[in-house]
Parts: structure tokens; sequence; C-alpha cells
């Protein structure tokens, strides 16, 4: 018996691993081998295919770049600005819509998620088309007296930021709502009940009862927007566009580390050894911050 | 809390529902009326129809081979979705099935790769298929994004409702590993990787980033790669942008109308 059982197992391994063998074939091609690579490439200095071992030079390197800096401070202030603005609406949006009791809730819902189900590059153009100089959101908002100038979202660096912001959060939010709306369908909703009749208000409720509860699903919308944010590429180049295709924004203001990443490599001379450097910049913010907001959002039980 | 308190927070919330809907659609509408109207009435910012549909169409059909581009990303989206699945409900149901401590670990690895930003891979990526020789051929699209970490999450998180006295019954009546799959699970999953073809298949379509690495002649081109090559001349013709910007957002629409359901359940699904 003990034999058949192990020749049964046996059977049962052989069988596990050629399920999984395609999948993890696949991953070991293009996944570890580039990242060991990448990692590899990163100690490699020289451009093209003169290329040696440099050591730490890319490194030391990366602290003397003021457009690896400027990257790195964009990317940033992307991600800190537009990833809470955007869960907080997506939050406040999910809540309305929890109301079972509401009109429409249906439609909006669908109207609200639709943005994420359009292209990334075809939203970026629509954006821009709308962005220009005397286009259509700059008459719209001097028409109803909101500005008295036509704003430069093109040509100036803080406002071409703003309009990076609002046009991710345009395309994310909707997305990140049908989370929160799935998780707070799924909380018993006599404990609200409870606390109404013990007089707690509708503050109190949300972030006494609400929050605490959805912490798991903040949790996992933060950390893939945060990976997201890090990661911007398509829509800074397709905004920003224009001059051979640098797509920057004026005075590199929406330069992000993968539209650097890219330039490096694939625009100038390239100089692999050095993106790669920077590219690696991006995977050590992305664990981190994950394993940071892993923790934070844990230690509070 | 009295009637009118009550009241307001009812106006205010619809009102400010509304004017959330307003804004998340209305970039579809500018896009639809823009596809109607000449570059000059787009960039003055013209909300209305306009005359100029056909001469739009025409621009593009002139700047680009329309049905060839738009052939090439079909092709490059039903090949990725359909190996995508096949490879991740494999690992899906083998690593929830055949459970063992060395699989568990393999595991791990993979979900390990979720957080590997697509920036560090590129151009290791690219060297490769230099080496391989594919470097503008769409297998150079399709290959880096078939072992999907995310997709075989999903599979195996959905394997768990998958009945064991199924596999049980069929194990008694003598049927192999690899029949049970095809024959039972397969069918019995339907509805899973009806959403995980969804997500896959919106994801390839809207693949921007690698596309631009390795396609570079024209006849190999994307749509997604047409639009923004349009949009970012000096002195784009918005008009013809709005028509190509329509071509590439509408099979994701479509798609996206018609499994709305199964849309969401695949977007939520794998968290549950």
């Amino acid at each position: 018996m003990a034999s058949a059982n192990r020749g049964l197992n046996r059977y049962f391994d052989i069988n596990g691993w050629l399920f999984v063998a395609p999948a993890a074939l696949l991953i070991a091609i293009f996944m570890v081998y580039p990242i060991l690579q990448s990692l590899w490439m990163s100690f490699q200095t020289g451009r093209g295919m003169m290329t040696q071992f440099g050591g730490l030079a890319n490194i030391r390197r990366l602290f003397d770049d003021p457009m690896f800096m400027l990257a790195l401070y964009n990317t940033m202030i992307f991600f800190i600005v537009q990833v809470p603005v955007m869960l907080t609406l997506a939050l406040f949006l999910a809540s309305l819509l929890d109301n079972p009791n509401l009109k429409f809730r249906g439609l909006i819902r669908t109207a609200i998620f639709l943005p994420c189900v359009s292209s990334l590059v075809g939203y970026s153009v629509l954006f821009k088309s709308m962005f220009v100089q005397d286009g259509l959101i700059n008459s719209t908002l001097v028409g109803l007296g909101i500005s008295d100038h036509p704003i430069p979202w093109m040509t100036d660096p803080f406002w071409a930021r703003v309009l990076i912001i609002i046009a991710i959060t345009w395309r994310w939010t909707g997305y990140n709502m049908i989370f929160f709306l799935a998780a707070l369908q799924n909380i018993d909703k006599s404990i609200y009940e409870a606390s109404r009749i013990d007089g707690v208000p509708a503050w109190g409720r949300f972030f006494h009862l609400t929050v605490p509860m959805l912490k798991p699903v903040i949790l996992f919308t933060v950390v893939t927007s945060t990976i997201g944010t890090l990661q911007l590429f398509d829509e800074v180049r397709n905004i920003m566009t224009s001059d051979a295709g640098a797509a920057t924004g004026p005075s590199n203001s929406a330069l992000t580390l993968s539209v650097y990443i890219y330039n490096l490599t694939f625009k100038f001379m390239p100089n692999m050894g050095y993106a790669a450097t920077v590219s690696y910049v991006i995977v050590v913010a992305v664990a981190l911050l994950a394993v940071i907001q892993f923790y934070a959002l844990r230690e509070k039980d | 809390m009295d009637r009118l308190t009550r009241g307001l927070t009812a106006f205010f919330t619809y009102a400010f529902l509304g004017i959330m809907a307003f804004l998340s659609v209305f970039p579809f509408i500018w896009m639809v009326l823009g596809a109607t109207n000449t570059s000059i009435d787009i960039i003055k910012g013209k909300v209305g129809i306009g005359t100029a549909l056909l001469d739009n169409i025409r621009a593009f059909n002139a700047a680009v081979d329309v049905p060839l581009v738009f052939w090439n990303s079909i092709k490059i989206a039903l090949i990725s979705t359909a190996l995508t699945l096949i490879v991740a409900s494999l690992a899906g149901y083998g690593f929830e099935v055949f459970r063992s401590k060395y699989r568990e670990r393999v595991y791990s690895a993979i979900l390990l790769t979720l957080m590997v930003p697509f920036a560090a891979l590129m151009i290791p990526l690219f060297v490769m298929m230099g080496k391989f020789g594919l470097i503008n051929t769409h297998w150079a699209v399709i290959l880096p994004t078939l072992g999907s970490a995310f997709v075989i999450f999903y599979f195996r998180q959905s394997t768990k409702a998958f009945p064991s006295e199924l596999r049980d019954a069929a194990r008694v009546d003598g049927l192999k590993e690899w029949q049970i799959f095809l024959l039972i699970y397969v069918p019995v999953m339907r509805s899973t990787y009806a959403a995980a073809f969804i997500i896959v298949f919106m994801a390839s379509w809207n693949n921007y980033l690698w596309p631009l690495i390795v396609l570079q002649s024209n006849e190999m081109k994307t749509i997604t790669l047409v639009v923004s090559s349009m949009a970012s001349a000096y002195y784009p013709d918005f008009g013809a942008v709005m028509v190509s910007a329509i071509l590439a957002t509408l099979p994701t629409l479509i798609v996206f109308f018609v499994m709305q359901r199964q849309f969401v359940q695949g977007m939520t699904g794998s968290i549950k």
C-alpha cells in the first residue's frame, strides 16, 4: 500500500510540473533572465557595443546627472500628488454609489468606469487636443470665468505637470472605484445600522468603519497605483510630444524615469549600461514602496 | 436629519455624481465629434457635428494602410491572448491541484515578478530579440507577454472554486490528468476564461512601449503606434487623429459593452 501511495504521489508530482512547466519556462526566459541581465548590464559602462566593466561608476554617475535627478523628482511628484488624490476621489465615489436607493446607479457607475476602457495612447491624444493653447479646455475655463487667461498647459512646467496628473486621474479613478465598490458590497450593512442607532455621524462611520474594513483593498490599490505611476510613459510621451519625439514637456518638467530610460537607450547613442542602472532605480523604488506601504497599513491593527 | 438637509444632501450627491459621469464620458463624445470636424475646428475647441468626416477618413487612409494596421493589432492581440490563457490556466490549475513544497516556492517566485517594472526588462529583451533575429516581427511583441504572473494568479484563485468531486470522479473513471483538464476543467471554468480573455486582450491591444521599440517598419505597426505617430507630428491633422483614435478604441469598447459583467468580475475577482 505504501509503495502504491508513493507511486501515486510521483504520478501527481510529475503532472504538477508538467502543468506548470510552460509558464515557468516563459517567465524564466522573458522575466527572470532579463532582470538579472539588466543587473549585470548596470555595471557596464560605454556606448553602443563598446562596453567594459565599470564597477559602481554608473551608480556614481546617477548622483551627478541633473537629468536623472529631475526625472526622479518628476516621477515622485506624480506619484505623491496623484495617487492620494485619485484614491480619495475613487473611495468617495464608491461610497456614494454604494447606496442602494440611489437612482441611475448602474448608469453612473458605467459612465465613471468607461475611461479605463480607453487605450492609453488614444486618451492621451484626446487630452492633447483638448488642452491646446486656444482649445476647448482653455476657452471653457475663460468662458466660465474660472480663469481670466488661457492656461499654458503645454508650455509652463507647473501646468504641464498638472495636465499629466489630470489625465492619469481621469483614466484610473473609475478603475480603482470598481475595487472599492466590490469591497463595500461585501460589507455587512447591519454594522452601519447599529452605529447609526448609537448616534455615530456619517463621517465617523466612514472613517471608523468603512476605511478599516477596506484596508486590504486600499493596500492593493495603493500598491498597484504606485507601481503604475512609477512606470509612467505612454501618457507623457503622447501628450507632451513634438520636437523629435523627445516627449519631456517644457523644461523637461514631465520627464519621467521610464521616458528617460527610453531616451537613453533608443533616442540618442545607446548607453545601455547606464539606462539599466536607471531602470534598477525603479526596481528598488517599487520594492521599497511596496514593503513600506504593506507594513504601514498593517501596523495599525 | 430634517427634510431640508436631506434634500440638500441628495441634490449635491446627484450634482456631484452627474458632473463626474459627464467628465468621464465627455472625451469619448469629443472624439466622435472631432472625427467630423476639421483640424482647425478641433484645436479651436469646437463642440458640435462638422462636415469633415469623409475628408478625415480619406486623410487617415492616405497616411497609413488602415486595414493592414488594424489586422496587425487584431492578430497580435488574439494570438497573445489565446496563448496566455492556455499557459496561465495550465499553470493556475497545476499550482492549485498538485501542491508540493517546491512548486509553492516556484509560485512565490512567479508572483514576485508582478513587481518587476517593464522598464527594467526592455533593454535585455531588446538585445535578446536581436539575437533571436526577431526584431521587427510580431513574435517579438507576443513572446514576452505570454508568461503573465497576474493571469496565473487569477486562474489559481478561480481554481479554488473548481469542485474537487468532479476531479475525483473523473480519476475513478480512469481519465488522465490532461484529459480532466481539457474535458472537465476548461468547460466548467468558461466564465473565468471569458473574464481573463477580456483583461489580456485589452492589455495586448493597448500595449505601446514594447511594440514601439521592436516594430520598426510601417507595415508591421499596430493601430496604437499609428495613433501615436500621427498625433506627434509637428502639425498634427487632428481630424484624422480622431478617426484613428476611434478605430483604436472601438474593439475594447465593444468588448466592454458586450461583456460588462465578466469584465468587472475579471478585474475584481482576483483580489477576493
